[in-house]
């Protein structure tokens, strides 16, 4: 898959997203209202929501030396909500900005742990991995769910448990640039984190500081998690199954194959929020839900297809 | 002769089942005892059978980190509960009957069981894959049910909305005189191949030398273990790490192999657990939550243990 | 040059090394032998760099071994050790090209290109050169290792094992480099099960056993039947052939 067909491909979404939606777009004053506010803007959050998480989800992967793991799932995704549930609880009136690094530090943490966590688990052993970032992140989300529901928040983190676009509109989603701007910042260091991805000892043999690159990851993993989190809600398994195919289709020379990465999973969430809004349209699905369960099949089949036995 | 843990197990099951029916108790007694010792029924039925189930299950296949919830069959439940809705729309949903539903329902699971149950048995040890499978699975029908949900209209919500969330809040009467009648059948079905179990715990190739069958035996195992957690889901919801957490403490006190023992002892474990800390929860804390997020969350963090504790480095 | 004086390691509460001092000369293809579980991994792991000391000192190129910053030592020194297991998907030109990180942090110059395919070319692999490590053959992936710590062009080599699932003539081919690499004045030191192989390649040899030094000098002072009976607890016989030594068990 060339880089042509696929920023061609990305084009056509990008289209079809500025067309598509419960308002009719005509070519006047009002029809370039609309998709100057609401379209444009949900367009490019889902672009930058898809290009950041796949990135995030690629650097995870790197640094825990597995394949499936992404922030989402093992416990990163989780750990932002609750630092958002709490900060909401202990100062309600707080700017979002506040709220959103809250978010990032309870991200930051849990992600920390869940890494020692893996340090401690067989190498022989890959899908211990996946497994156990699932559990931590399970209890991490009965925690939140504990606290919200005996706070009266319940309805809260319904918002952000499953990510939807359809609030996104003009000064409404701009914190989403951030996230993309530290998907950049990746790249810029995509060098260092496929030498970690060969390991400590390799690090270590080429003089890389490992506990920098694992720091300098474990940042960029939060911040986007968090902001994504927080501005959009949770979108399930980008982060897992784009850099599982971007890795079948490009290998893992970061610096080669992250472009194609980002591009992979901005038409992933891009796509998916079309599809959101025309399998009942008028009305809307929000994106995290046709994520799950096309994330999901996607992901059972990179469980058992023929080369994920060489995890 | 009982042995000693199964004596305090009991002890504390009615030490905690006399607190749950007596503790904070105001006004109408006759009243009070019949909704409380309702409530205390489904508490215990639903221990025993996620007891049993777990322990069984964890016997056959040899792997003392699973539990049969962990396959996602809970989150079959909640989508058939909400294809059903989707289909018939509440009024139809609400006019078939609890036990229709809860046959059609156990049904279904136990086809999905023996087709899972076969893939495992076929695999070998690739557990860990078939774990991931089987909870991949159930997040997408999850969310197959969240987009059904999505397209049932508001007011027939609330039928799908009560199966989502363990809870016990609001148990069917009907549902629950089946389900003890289903718990105690199994129950005695079980703990007759006690001896059995013993041996399939031995491992297939010993089992297999002793003159056990073991494919037949564990598939037949596995319908009984399917049943009792689809009785448990249709009683109180998805349970997932409950029985990690049961069937940890079982083995710590048991002080023996003998399925004879494990399996009373498990459930009398389980049921003391959840009575206890439902009674924490509503008396003494006066917590509007559901004790299952607590209980869960306490699993899970068993299943965290064993998992990283057995690793030598 | 590398020394080492009362060097002591323990993990896990056991004690693996004692007390090492040794002198590991420049210009020289040393070699480390010795029983299961000498300890030889782990000194190479120790002088590398990978693991800290309990006790002693190491010094390289004459500052203690602690002194050295990251980023130089790393041009300084490379170390392949045993079981190296790459999980990313990178071609075998990936994975060489990174041997030159150190020279430039990853932004490649013609000359490391250039340097990069040289070694590529030294190990017979530039024909396998976009092919995926994952689907190589242990031996190839081996080559490709050995590649990239070639191309990383340090003064100093430390080898684990290195000749692991090569075949006669790849071995071959392996021990030629590292050799040439010691004449050209570089510090090479390899673990070696393989006694013949050691003791035609060797100009220096390092003999542990139980974690302590058993014996140091050249080749014929140190590969004799007795020096073996003692370092292997069994008889070992020196034979000649052809002016070459071969080493046999009994």
């Amino acid at each position: 898959m060339s880089h042509r067909s696929l920023f061609a491909g990305l084009a056509l979404l990008i289209g079809a997203s500025l067309l598509i939606g419960a308002g009719e777009v005509r070519a006047d004053g009002d029809g370039l209202w609309l998709i100057a506010v609401s379209r444009a803007p949900r367009t490019a959050a889902a672009l930058l929501a898809g290009a950041a998480l796949a990135v995030a989800g690629v650097i995870m992967q790197m640094l825990a030396r597995n394949r499936f793991v992404e922030p989402a799932t093992v416990g990163t995704g989780p750990a932002a909500g609750l630092g958002l549930v709490a900060m909401t609880l202990l100062a309600p009136a707080a700017p979002l900005w506040l709220k959103m690094l809250a978010a990032t530090l309870a991200a930051l943490a849990a992600t920390a742990v869940f890494l020692l966590m893996v340090r401690r688990l067989p190498p022989r052993d890959p899908l211990l991995v996946p497994l156990t970032g699932i559990v931590f992140g399970g209890i991490l989300g009965a925690v939140t769910t504990f606290v919200a529901y005996e706070n009266d928040l319940l309805q809260y983190i319904d918002i952000w448990m499953t990510g939807e676009f359809s609030g996104v509109m003009l000064g409404r989603y701009e914190f989403l640039w951030l996230a993309g701007g530290a998907a950049l910042l990746a790249y810029a260091y995509a060098n260092r984190f496929t030498i970690a991805g060969m390991g400590e000892e390799m690090s270590r043999t080429l003089g890389l500081s490992y506990g920098q690159v694992m720091a300098l990851g474990l940042g960029i993993v939060s911040v986007v998690t968090a902001v994504t989190v927080v501005t959009v809600g949770m979108l399930p398994f980008v982060g897992l199954v784009v850099p599982n195919i971007a890795s079948r289709l490009r290998g893992d020379n970061l610096r080669q194959s992250l472009p194609a990465l980002a591009a992979l999973g901005a038409g992933l969430v891009l796509g998916c929020d079309i599809l959101g809004r025309v399998i009942w349209h008028p009305y809307e699905m929000p994106v995290g839900t046709v994520l799950g369960v096309i994330g999901a099949g996607v992901f059972l089949w990179l469980l058992h297809s023929p080369r994920a036995h060489a995890v | 002769m009982p042995s000693r843990a199964l004596i305090l197990a009991g002890a504390a099951y009615a030490a905690s089942a006399l607190a749950f029916l007596t503790l904070g108790a105001r006004g109408d007694w006759g009243f009070l005892l019949l909704f409380r010792g309702e409530k205390l029924l489904a508490l215990s039925t639903v221990g025993a059978a996620v007891a049993l189930s777990t322990l069984v299950f964890q016997t056959i296949t040899g792997n003392r980190i699973l539990t049969p919830a962990i396959m996602g069959f809970d989150a079959l439940y909640v989508m058939i509960q909400t294809a059903l809705v989707f289909l018939l729309g509440g009024v139809g949903f609400a006019s078939l009957g609890a036990l229709p539903v809860f046959a059609l329902e156990t049904a279904l699971m136990v086809a999905a069981a023996t087709g899972l149950f076969t893939f495992v048995m076929g695999r070998g040890d690739d557990m860990n894959r078939l774990v991931l499978t089987g909870i991949v699975f159930g997040i997408l029908l999850r969310s197959l049910s969240a987009l059904m949900a999505r397209m049932i209209d508001p007011s027939e919500y609330a039928y799908v909305q009560a199966a989502s969330y363990a809870r016990f809040t609001n148990v069917d009467g009907d549902l629950l005189w089946i389900a003890v009648a289903v718990v105690l059948a199994v129950g005695a079905l079980v703990l007759a191949q006690a001896r059995r179990l013993d041996v399939l715990a031995l491992g297939r190739a010993t089992a297999l030398t002793l003159g056990v069958a073991h494919e037949r035996a564990a598939r037949r195992l596995m319908w009984l273990v399917t049943l009792l957690v689809a009785v448990s889901t249709a009683l109180v919801g998805p349970i997932v790490f409950f029985g990690l957490l049961v069937s940890a403490v079982t083995y710590q006190i048991a002080g023996t192999w003998r399925h004879a023992v494990l399996l009373p002892l498990s459930a009398l474990i389980a049921a003391a657990l959840l009575v206890a800390s439902q009674t924490l929860f509503e008396r003494v804390l006066s917590l509007q939550s559901s004790v299952f997020v607590v209980i869960e969350a306490l699993g899970g963090l068993v299943f965290l243990y064993l998992v990283l504790r057995r690793t030598p480095r | 040059m590398i020394e080492m004086s009362g060097l002591s390691y323990a993990a896990g509460g056991k004690a693996i090394l004692h007390d090492i001092t040794a002198r590991l000369p420049e210009g020289r293809l040393t070699v480390l032998v010795g029983p299961n579980g000498a300890g030889k991994s782990t000194l190479l792991a120790l002088l590398g760099r990978h693991l800290a000391p309990g006790g002693g000192v190491i010094r390289f190129g004459g500052r203690p071994l602690e002194d050295w910053p990251r980023a130089e030592l790393a041009r300084a020194l490379t170390i392949l050790r045993q079981a190296t297991r790459i999980t990313p998907r990178l071609t075998v030109a990936d994975l060489v090209a990174f041997g030159r990180y150190p020279h430039g942090q990853g932004r490649l110059t013609p000359e490391d290109r250039k340097i990069a395919a040289a070694c590529l070319d030294r190990m017979a692999l530039t024909d396998l050169r976009d092919r995926q490590l994952d689907t190589l053959s242990g031996g190839q992936q081996q080559r490709a290792l050995i590649a990239m710590v070639l191309a990383q062009d340090t003064g100093t080599l430390l080898m684990d094992e290195p000749l692991n699932n090569l075949d006669l003539a790849h071995a071959r081919r392996v021990m030629q480099v590292l050799r040439e690499r010691a004449a050209a004045g570089r510090t090479v030191v390899a673990v070696l099960h393989d006694l013949t192989v050691a003791a035609r390649y060797a100009d220096h040899v390092l003999a542990l056993r139980d974690g302590r030094v058993m014996a140091e000098g050249p080749p014929d002072a140190v590969f004799t039947p007795a020096r073996l009976a003692q370092l292997y607890d069994a008889e070992i016989e020196v034979h000649q052939i052809g002016g070459r030594p071969v080493i046999l068990p009994i």
